[in-house]
C-alpha cells in the first residue's frame, strides 16, 4: 500500500504534514489535494470511499424504487396502460438488478468500508488504492448497466437472465449486452473489494483483538467477503459465456446445437444463492451491534452468532439448486438440495433466538435504530418461514414463478436487509456525519415503512398461492376471481402499500436533509455504545485513532467505560465515552502516516469501462480500453509508495531509514 | 535482526501492530516482508495473492465444467481426435512446466538478493511462457484451418474459451515477468523485491498447475 512515512522534526503532533506532489512515472504528479472534488475522486481514504459507496447506493435505491413504483402502478388497475409489455419486462429486470447490484451490495460495502477499520482499530484498509479501484469499477458497471435505457432499451430477461431467452435470437436489443458487461465490471470491483476486506480483517486488527474479540459486524462482513471471493468467479464464467455468444457468435446456449439451458442456471445460482447471504449477512451484522447497545446487555451467545453466521456461509454454497426444483433435476438432487435448504434454516434460527434473548431482560431503549432492528427480526422471520416452504420441493414446485416467491424474497430482502441497513443509518449517522438524525421523523419513517412493506408484500402471498405469475404485466377484471381471493383487490392493496412505503423512504430522505441543515451536533457517544469506532471523534479524524487502541475484551469500548463492582457484581460506570475520547486525544501518537491519494484507480476503472463499451461498439474501442488499462496499471505499480525526501514540505534529508517499506497494492 | 526492525522499534507507525505495549508471541517484531507485522504474521500481499488464486480456481472450475459438459457435443466440424496433435502439445506443455522451474530459480535468486540472476531467470521464464503461447497460437491457427472455428459447435466454443482463457493468463504472466525485469533493471520497484518476485511466482505456478489439469482433461482423456 502506498504509505508516506515522515519523521516529524520535533516531538510536536503534526497530524497533517503538508506533502507536495511526488513524481509518478516521471509524468504525472501525485494528487495531494485535501479539499474540493479532487479530494474525493482520487482519495484512498476508506471513510470517503465508504461515503461515496453510500451515496451511489442511495441514488440507485431511489432509481430502483421508482422502477418498483412504476411496476406497482401498472398493476394497480386492470389492463394497466402505464407500461407496455416490453417496457414492463425491462422495468422488473432493471428493478431487481439495480436493487441487488447497485443498491444492496454497494450499501453493504459502504458500511463495511467505513466501519471495518474503525471497529478493528486500524487506520485504513490493507490496500487503500485497491479499495478505490473497487468503488470506481462499481461506478463504471452501474453507468454501463443504466446507459442501456438510453441506448436502445434495457435488459428484459429478469435478473437471472435465463438462457436461451437471453440469447441474440430472443433478446435482439443491446440491453442484455449492457447488462452482462455492467454486472461483470461491478463484479470485478466487488471481487477486488472482497480480497481487500478479508486481508484487512485478518491482518489489520488492533493489538489484542483476537478473532473472538472482534465485533459481530466484522465477522459477518468476513463471511460475506469469502462468499464473494468464491462465488463471483462463477458468475463471471456465466457472463463471459453469454457475452461470447452474443458478441462473438459462440454456441454455448444455442439449443439447436445441442446446448443445455441448465448450464446457465447452475452457473448463475452457484453464484446467486451465496449472493442471497451476501445481501443479508451485513444486515445481520449491523443489528448484532445495534441490539446489544440498545438493550444495554452484551450480545447473547456471541460465539453462537459468529459460528451460525459462518455456517450459513458454508451451507449457502450447497443449496443453489433449490432455485431449480421445477426443472426436473431428478429425485436424488431434489432431495439433497431440499434437505440442505432446510438445514440452513437452523443457523438462521439460532441467530433469531440469540437476538431475542439479547433483548430479554434488557433495559430496552426504543430508538429508531432499535425499532428497525426489531423490525428486521420480525419481518425476516416471516420471510424465513416462507423460505422454508420453498425448501419443501413439492410445495416449491407449486409456487415456482408465482407472486409467492416475490413475497418471500421481499420479506427477507426488504424486511430483512433494508431494515438492517436503515437500522445502521440511524445508529451510525452521528458517527459518520456528527449529527443526530431526527428521532421523531425516524419514528414516522419506521412505522410507514413497516405498514407499507406489509401492505405491499403481504398480499403477494395470497396472490401467489392463487397462482398469479410473477412477471404478468396486466391482469383483467374478468379473470380476477371472486371474494376474498380476488386478484384485483389484493393487487390494489399492494399498489397502495407501495405508495406508503415510498412515503416512508421519502421521510428518511427528508430527515437527512433536515438533519444536515438544522441537526444538532451529536454527542461523542450518543448511544452509550460498545465497540471501538466510538473511541474517536464524530466524524472520525482522517487517521481514525489518535492512539491505536489495545484491546482486552470483546466490546472493548464498553469495558473501558464500565467495570464490575467487586461486591455487588453490577457494572459500574467508571468513565464516559467523552472522557475516553479526550484521553485518547491527549495521548496521541506523534507520527501518523496515511496512504496518499492516487490517480490510477479511477484511470483503470475508466479503461475497464471503455473496454466494456468496446464489446458492444466494436474492436477499436476495446483496444483503446485495453491500452488505458495497461498504461494505468503500470502507473499503479510504479507509483512511488515511498515518497522521496524532496516530496515533503519542507524537504527533509537523511530520513531514509525511517520510512515504511511499502509493498504492492 | 535487520536494521529495519530496529527502526520499527524506535518510531511510531500508522500500523496498529508496531509500537505496541502488548506484544503477543507471534508479533515480537519479526519481519513479514513488508517491514511490519500483521495480526496473522502473514504478509498482506501474499494473503491477497492466495485469495485471488482461490478465486481463480473457481473461474477455471466453471470453464472446465462447461468444457466437460460440452466436449462430446459435436454436430458439425472435425472431431478432436482428428485434429489434436498430442506430441506437439506435449512439447509445449513441457516447455510451460519447465518455466515453473526457472521461476523457482528466479525466486531463490531474488531471495539471495542476486539481481543479475533474478533478471536472467525472469527473462528465461518469460521466454518459455511466450514459447507456450506461441505454440498455442500456432495450434489454434492449425485447428481453424482444419475447419474448427470458434462458432462451429459447442465443443469448439468451449475448447477455445477454456484454452484461450488459460492462454490469456499466461500472456498476462509474461507481461508481468518482463515488466518486473524492466522495473528491477531501472531500480523502480516499490516494496520488498523478493516478495514481489515470489508473488508473481505464485501466479505463474498456479497457471502451470491449471494447465496440467486442462491438458489432461482436454487432450489426454478421449471424449
Amino acid at each position: 500500500m502506498a504509505i508516506i512515512e515522515r519523521p516529524a522534526p520535533t516531538a510536536s503532533v503534526s497530524l497533517r504534514a503538508p506533502v507536495t506532489p511526488a513524481q509518478s512515472m516521471g509524468i504525472v504528479r501525485r494528487p495531494v489535494t485535501s479539499t474540493g472534488w479532487k479530494s474525493w475522486v482520487f482519495t484512498v481514504d476508506h471513510k470517503k470511499i465508504g461515503i461515496m459507496y453510500g451515496v451511489f447506493a442511495m441514488f440507485f435505491f431511489i432509481v430502483g424504487g421508482v422502477e418498483a413504483l412504476l411496476i406497482r402502478l401498472q398493476l394497480a388497475t386492470p389492463d394497466g396502460k402505464i407500461l407496455s409489455a416490453d417496457l414492463y419486462n425491462q422495468m422488473f429486470t432493471m428493478h431487481a438488478t439495480t436493487m441487488i447490484f447497485l443498491f444492496a451490495m454497494p450499501m453493504a460495502a459502504a458500511f463495511a468500508n467505513y466501519f471495518l477499520p474503525l471497529q478493528l482499530g486500524a487506520r485504513d484498509v490493507a490496500f487503500p488504492r485497491l479499495n478505490a479501484l473497487g468503488l470506481w469499477l462499481l461506478v463504471a458497471g452501474g453507468l454501463i448497466l443504466n446507459a442501456s435505457w438510453f441506448l436502445g432499451g434495457a435488459a428484459d430477461g429478469g435478473w437471472f437472465m435465463y438462457s436461451p431467452n437471453s440469447g441474440p435470437v430472443f433478446s435482439p436489443s443491446n440491453g442484455v449486452d449492457f447488462w452482462t458487461l455492467g454486472v461483470q465490471i461491478a463484479g470485478f470491483g466487488s471481487l477486488i473489494g472482497s480480497i481487500n476486506l478479508i486481508v484487512t480483517i485478518l491482518n489489520m486488527r488492533a493489538p489484542g483483538m483476537t478473532l473472538m474479540k472482534m465485533p459481530v459486524f466484522c465477522w459477518m462482513i468476513l463471511v460475506v467477503q469469502f462468499l464473494l471471493v468464491f462465488s463471483l468467479p462463477v458468475i463471471t464464467v456465466a457472463l463471459v459465456l453469454l457475452t461470447f455468444q452474443r458478441s462473438f457468435g459462440a454456441t454455448f446456449f444455442d439449443v439447436a446445437q445441442g446446448a443445455d439451458p441448465l448450464l446457465w442456471q447452475h452457473l448463475f445460482w452457484i453464484f446467486g444463492h451465496p449472493e442471497v447471504y451476501v445481501l443479508i449477512l451485513p444486515a445481520f451484522g449491523i443489528i448484532s451491534e445495534v441490539l446489544p447497545t440498545f438493550s444495554r446487555k452484551p450480545l447473547f451467545g456471541y460465539p453462537f452468532v459468529v459460528f451460525s453466521g459462518a455456517s450459513i456461509g458454508l451451507v449457502g454454497f450447497g443449496v443453489w439448486s433449490h432455485h431449480m426444483f421445477a426443472t426436473g433435476l431428478g429425485p436424488i438432487s431434489v432431495a439433497a438440495f431440499s434437505i440442505a435448504t432446510m438445514a440452513i434454516a437452523i443457523p438462521t434460527g439460532v441467530k433469531i433466538f440469540n437476538w431475542t434473548l439479547t433483548m430479554w431482560g434488557g433495559k430496552i431503549w426504543y430508538s429508531t435504530a432499535m425499532k428497525f432492528a426489531i423490525g428486521l427480526i420480525v419481518l425476516f422471520t416471516i420471510g424465513g418461514l416462507s423460505g422454508v416452504t420453498h425448501a419443501v420441493a413439492p410445495s416449491d414446485t407449486q409456487q415456482t414463478d408465482t407472486y409467492y416467491i416475490v413475497a418471500h424474497f421481499h420479506y427477507v430482502l426488504f424486511g430483512g436487509m433494508v431494515f438492517g441497513l436503515f437500522s445502521g443509518f440511524y445508529y451510525w449517522w452521528p458517527k459518520v456525519f456528527g449529527k443526530m438524525l431526527n428521532e421523531k421523523l425516524g419514528g414516522w419513517n419506521f412505522w410507514l415503512m413497516v405498514i407499507g412493506m406489509n401492505m405491499t408484500f403481504g398480499p403477494m402471498h395470497i396472490l401467489g398461492l392463487q397462482g398469479q405469475p410473477r412477471r404478468m404485466y396486466v391482469w383483467t377484471e374478468a379473470r380476477a376471481g371472486e371474494g376474498f381471493f380476488n386478484f384485483g383487490f389484493w393487487n390494489r392493496v399492494a399498489s397502495f402499500g407501495s405508495l406508503i412505503l415510498a412515503i416512508g423512504v421519502l421521510l428518511f430522505l427528508i430527515n437527512v436533509v433536515h438533519t444536515t441543515r438544522k441537526g444538532k451536533p451529536a454527542p461523542l457517544d450518543p448511544w452509550d455504545a460498545r465497540t471501538l469506532e466510538w473511541i474517536t471523534t464524530s466524524p472520525p479524524k482522517e487517521h481514525n485513532f489518535d492512539r491505536i487502541p489495545v484491546v482486552h475484551h470483546l466490546d472493548d469500548f464498553f469495558h473501558r467505560k464500565y467495570q464490575e463492582d467487586a461486591t455487588t457484581g453490577a457494572m459500574v460506570q467508571i468513565a464516559t465515552g467523552e472522557q475516553l475520547v479526550r484521553d485518547e486525544e491527549a495521548n496521541a501518537d506523534a507520527h501518523i502516516h496515511l496512504p496518499s491519494p492516487s490517480y490510477w484507480p479511477i484511470a483503470i476503472a475508466i479503461g475497464v469501462g471503455t473496454l466494456g463499451m468496446g464489446v458492444v461498439y466494436g474492436v477499436p474501442i476495446m483496444i483503446v480500453g485495453v491500452l488505458i488499462i495497461l498504461g494505468s496499471s503500470f502507473g499503479f505499480v510504479l507509483e512511488p509508495s515511498v515518497a522521496d525526501d524532496i516530496d515533503y514540505d519542507p524537504p527533509m534529508s537523511g530520513g531514509q531509514e525511517t520510512k515504511e517499506l511499502a509493498p504492492l497494492g | 535482526m535487520t536494521h529495519r526492525c530496529l527502526v520499527a522499534k524506535k518510531r511510531k507507525s500508522w500500523h496498529p501492530l508496531d509500537d505496541v505495549a502488548v506484544l503477543t508471541s507471534h508479533d515480537t517484531g519479526h519481519d513479514t516482508g513488508n517491514g511490519h507485522s500483521t495480526s496473522t504474521g502473514l504478509s498482506n500481499n501474499k494473503m491477497a495473492m492466495w485469495l485471488f488464486l482461490g478465486s481463480e480456481c473457481l473461474l477455471f472450475g466453471g470453464l472446465i465444467s462447461t468444457y466437460m459438459l460440452y466436449r462430446g457435443r459435436i454436430t458439425q466440424g472435425p472431431r478432436p481426435s482428428q485434429i489434436f496433435d498430442i506430441p506437439f502439445t506435449s512439447v509445449s506443455s513441457f516447455v510451460l512446466l519447465m518455466s515453473s522451474l526457472t521461476m523457482v530459480l528466479a525466486v531463490t535468486s531474488a531471495q539471495r538478493k542476486d539481481n543479475e540472476r533474478t533478471k536472467l531467470w525472469l527473462t528465461i521464464t518469460a521466454l518459455l511462457g511466450a514459447t507456450f503461447v506461441g505454440g498455442q497460437v500456432y495450434e489454434f491457427t492449425a485447428f481453424y484451418n482444419e475447419g474448427l472455428g470458434f462458432t462451429t459447435n459447442l465443443f469448439s466454443s468451449s475448447f477455445y474459451t477454456l484454452t484461450g482463457f488459460h492462454g490469456v493468463h499466461v500472456t498476462v504472466g509474461v507481461i508481468m515477468l518482463l515488466s518486473l525485469r524492466g522495473i528491477i533493471s531501472a531500480n523502480k520497484d516499490t516494496g520488498d523485491r523478493a516478495e514481489v518476485v515470489e508473488l508473481i511466482g505464485l501466479y505463474w505456478h498456479f497457471v502451470d498447475i491449471v494447465w496440467i489439469i486442462i491438458f489432461t482433461l482436454v487432450y489426454l482423456i478421449p471424449a
